[in-house]
């Protein structure tokens, strides 16, 4: 049974933070250099991390599997930051942030760690305008906001339909800085490939370098991991092709626990499946939300038809009809569930049946092609690379993707994970979305964790450890970690099967589409859960891995990571299972109210489920971290 | 494997440069790619012919890619003599099969410049640029040191014009356009996205200054003034910010000639 301490500070909730920051333990200025800390992925979350760990004196290692910290897949964010400025004067507040966040993860966050988040939101804004983000900004000079879904206030900030982009550059360019300075040692083409532990502490890693195949043993006082999300185990994603869960996953069967696998984001405006081939879904951002109307015809017969020729009384806005008060702006999982609602009923539009229109006609009337140009020219841009179309004549046709995970590595309020010295920030960890993540908090949550809590926070534990204790890298424990994973590589290489890596994904991503996405049944899961072993075990002996282990071999990377994505998958669906409600993302169809809401069941289910590896073969233990709610009242989740 | 679908499905031949590493000597191998949808990307008409070559045991084609929507910067094809292949203002992964003939030759490289050896087949090594924004890239801003976002107000067509510049994804597909592998358009993006705003003051000649003494030292050339690198940008980033840091760089050059340094050591009490 593992030790799930939450370490949530006592005391009123808007004082927590500010009181575990005078509480916790500080390592002084002359023994900082003496620590070494590993950064795994360079991220918002990592970048962040390791320049601001370098300027308090650490020394910082940063490894990435990229050719350069800049690619990470932060870059791909469109829509915006949320911080609760209040710039617009339209009420917003710490407050009404933290409570918008914690409502729309469908109360299964922490109330201290999300509250944490809104506090410090503010600073990430200052922090990256001082590095010289461009965002928006009205004729006056001052910063322009935009409103995303799940909120009534403007409190998002963006960079055109780039912020994503912007803000990775920004933290690129501090760990650049840092880098150039010599403070931080960059290592990339690296992929860590296992998770060191010596005496129960996370002390090292083991790296693949990408190039020369050679693996390499780093040891540190302390692991850092922002390596991002696992919506990979879909095939089919927003993310982008390189990003995995392997090295959240091998520090989970070294004993760090997953917390609630199952929590997946399906966002509700992406463009549209199109064939097999297809390696990758592009999302169009949820900014659109703000002008473009969402709509299928009322009537089945007019599916085929062209959108222009369909009236405006034979449209149903379905959004707006359904949740008048939130319309078009209604949080993810609401609006994909309720696309997913009207395509089952047989009313989607395209060549497949699986699309809704979003029409922008109407807000050309209102602003003038100029302005929806201005606004999110890139977007109709990619559209209309992507598909051949024209969204200024024809309305885009979209369908709901896997997006994000809200699911990830076990944290305490020090984002510490179970294993001592073993930390986690942004999507790799669990921490701040509860259920469901709000639009433009993924940005917020990663450079939150990366310039304004581990900063803080890492001190406790190395404050703990003797300066000068970190082990060698010649420790059994290296020794049998690296062993480990050679035994693996040569295992793949020697497979010699005939099924290339990308069809074991491709079939992985489709049994986890149909029974573990956006709709969920008892008997899908056990279903999927059997075919997921059949999968697994045929993989091991029919899969295709050509070439060496000691040059670069793309295929090889790809079947460790494919590999990982099959573990995984069974244990999303045995997560799903066990879970006997409906809350954000995760919708069993079992556990609904009549309109198709989501039931939860808080008598049973207000806790987080922590899985703990027991071994090769055995069924993973679920522990459970109840989430105690002394501010907000848990209550149904209206947008209506 | 190829989805139903209403369009003609088409047929091409590649040529493909492969080298087994950086030492190796490379060569043109041709592969064939049959019945291809002509909405699927060139990215993904690779991952059908290396899932072929894989099921036959043989090793695929290692290309460079990532975020497969124009913006992470990891791809870096030549496509038929062109860096990120025939369309203008996107990147390899944003090219369809739509764009080529059915029973089109498309000779697919590397990005081809002396700073970005070849690692393997279609892939390159670009830390060169990298190096370039550890050396001033940057506004010095420690977390926790900032005021706040709007105390400093910036006019928004000097905003606008920043992003404009900032919007450089670091593909060198500029450097590979270039007939004297010149980086000046990728340095001049970086050097103007941050020398335009307020808060980028305090370092500006420094930045230019390192910025482009450690572009000179990893091998990029001069600018040819021929503009094939805006032309090859996926995100036609105007040869006009050259102009600009050629100008920083002017006088970042007189001022640091001529400036006065603080003799003092430091310390204190």
């Amino acid at each position: 049974m593992a030790n799930l301490d939450s370490r949530i500070p006592p005391g009123p909730l808007a004082d927590k933070w500010r009181k575990h920051k005078a509480d916790i333990k500080l390592v002084n200025p002359a023994n900082k250099r003496k620590y070494e800390v590993i950064v795994v992925g360079a991220g918002l979350a990592g970048s962040s991390a390791a320049s601001s760990l370098a300027d308090m004196g650490y020394k910082v290692k940063s490894i990435v599997f990229h050719d350069s910290p800049r690619r990470a897949h932060s870059i791909a964010a469109q829509g915006g930051i949320n911080a609760a400025k209040n710039y617009q004067n339209d009420g917003d507040s710490v407050h009404r942030l933290f409570y918008d966040t914690i409502k729309g993860g469908d109360y299964r966050a922490r109330e201290a760690n999300v509250h944490r988040l809104a506090e410090v939101s503010v600073n990430i804004i200052d922090q990256c305008v001082a590095q010289g983000v461009p965002f928006a900004r009205e004729y006056g000079g001052l910063l322009a906001n935009r409103s995303f879904g799940g909120a009534q206030v403007s409190r998002t900030f963006y960079a055109r339909g780039q912020t994503g982009q912007q803000l990775l550059l920004g933290a690129y360019s501090a760990l650049s800085r840092t880098v150039g300075q010599g403070l931080v040692e960059l290592v990339t083409q690296h992929e860590m490939v296992d998770l060191v532990v010596v005496d129960g502490h996370a002390k090292g890693v083991i790296t693949r370098d990408l190039v020369t195949g050679k693996l390499h043993r780093h040891a540190a006082d302390a692991v850092i991991l922002a390596t991002g999300g696992y919506g990979n185990v879909f095939n089919l994603s927003t993310y982008a092709r390189g990003s995995n869960t392997t090295a959240i996953w091998r520090a989970y069967k070294r004993g760090a626990c997953f917390g609630n696998p199952c929590y997946t984001q399906i966002h509700p405006t992406c463009i549209p499946v199109s064939g097999d081939y297809q390696s990758k879904l592009t999302l169009m951002s949820e900014s659109l939300r703000n002008d473009g109307r969402i709509w299928v015809p009322k009537r089945k017969e007019d599916c085929g038809k062209d959108p222009n020729t369909i009236p405006d009384e034979a449209r149903d806005y379905f959004l707006e009809r359904i949740y008048p008060s939130f319309g078009n702006l209604a949080p993810r999982d609401v609006s994909s569930r309720a696309a997913k609602r009207m395509c089952d009923e047989g009313r989607g539009v395209g060549e497949t049946g699986l699309g809704v229109y979003l029409d922008f006609s109407h807000a050309i009337k209102r602003l003038g092609e100029a302005g929806v140009r201005e606004r999110y020219g890139n977007l109709f841009d990619i559209y209309h690379e992507i598909t051949n179309e024209n969204a200024y004549r024809t309305p885009m046709r979209i369908y709901p993707a896997v997006h994000y995970t809200m699911g990830g590595l076990w944290v305490d309020y020090n984002l510490m994970s179970n294993v001592p010295g073993l930390f986690v920030l942004g999507e790799a960890n669990f921490s701040d979305h509860g259920a469901n993540r709000l639009g433009a908090s993924a940005l917020m949550q990663g450079l939150a964790d990366g310039y304004f809590v581990i900063p803080y926070t890492i001190g406790d534990y190395l404050a703990a450890q003797k300066p000068g204790s970190r082990p060698s890298t010649d420790a059994a424990a290296f020794r049998q970690a690296e062993e480990n994973v050679a035994a693996q590589v040569s295992r793949l290489l020697g497979a010699k099967g005939k099924e290339p890596v990308n069809q074991f994904h491709r079939r992985l991503g489709k049994i986890m589409w149909n029974h573990c996405g956006m709709a969920r049944t008892r008997a899908g899961l056990e279903q999927a859960i059997q075919e997921i072993g059949a999968l697994r075990e045929e993989f091991w002996r029919n899969v295709s891995v050509p070439g060496s282990g000691a040059t670069l071999n793309q295929a090889l990377e790809r079947a460790g990571r494919v590999g990982d994505f099959i573990e995984l998958g069974e244990l999303m669906c045995r997560d799903a299972l066990t879970r006997e409600e409906s809350c954000g993302g995760h919708f069993r169809e079992e556990h609904q109210y009549p309109d198709g809401e989501c039931k939860r069941d808080d008598t049973n289910f207000a806790h987080v489920a922590a899985w703990e590896y027991q071994g090769e073969g055995k069924v993973p233990l679920r522990n459970v971290e109840p989430l105690n709610y002394e501010s907000v009242k848990m209550s149904v989740r209206s947008y209506k | 494997m190829v989805a139903p679908t209403s369009s003609k499905l088409i047929s091409v031949t590649l040529r493909v440069w492969r080298q087994e590493g950086p030492a190796a000597q490379g060569r043109f191998v041709e592969y064939k790619a049959a019945n291809l949808n002509p909405n699927m990307s060139l990215l993904e008409m690779l991952d059908v012919v290396n899932d072929d070559l894989e099921r036959r045991g043989e090793e695929p084609i290692a290309f460079a890619h990532d975020c497969r929507e124009g913006i992470c910067g990891t791809c870096s094809l030549m496509i038929d003599g062109k860096p990120h292949g025939p369309h203008r203002g996107v990147a390899s992964c944003q090219t369809y099969m739509r764009s080529f003939e059915d029973g089109a030759v498309i000779t697919l490289e590397p990005f081809r410049a002396k700073p970005f050896p070849v690692q393997k087949d279609l892939i390159c090594d670009r830390s060169a640029f990298d190096r370039i924004q550890q050396a001033g890239g940057f506004i010095t801003a420690r977390a926790g040191s900032a005021c706040d976002a709007n105390a400093i107000p910036v006019p928004k067509g000097q905003a606008d014009l920043a992003m404009d510049a900032a919007q450089c994804i670091g593909c060198g597909a500029c450097v590979a356009a270039c007939k004297n592998s010149s980086a000046m358009l990728f340095v001049a993006a970086k050097v103007s996205h941050l020398g335009l705003l307020p808060q980028g003051q305090a370092e500006r000649d420094r930045r230019v200054l390192g910025m482009v003494q450690t572009m000179d030292e990893a091998g990029f050339g001069n600018c040819s003034n021929q503009y094939e690198c805006s032309a090859a940008c996926p995100k036609l980033i105007s040869h006009d910010f050259i102009a600009r840091m050629n100008r920083d760089f002017l006088a970042a050059s007189v001022r640091s000639a001529f400036q006065a340094e603080s003799q003092a050591s430091g310390g204190g009490a």
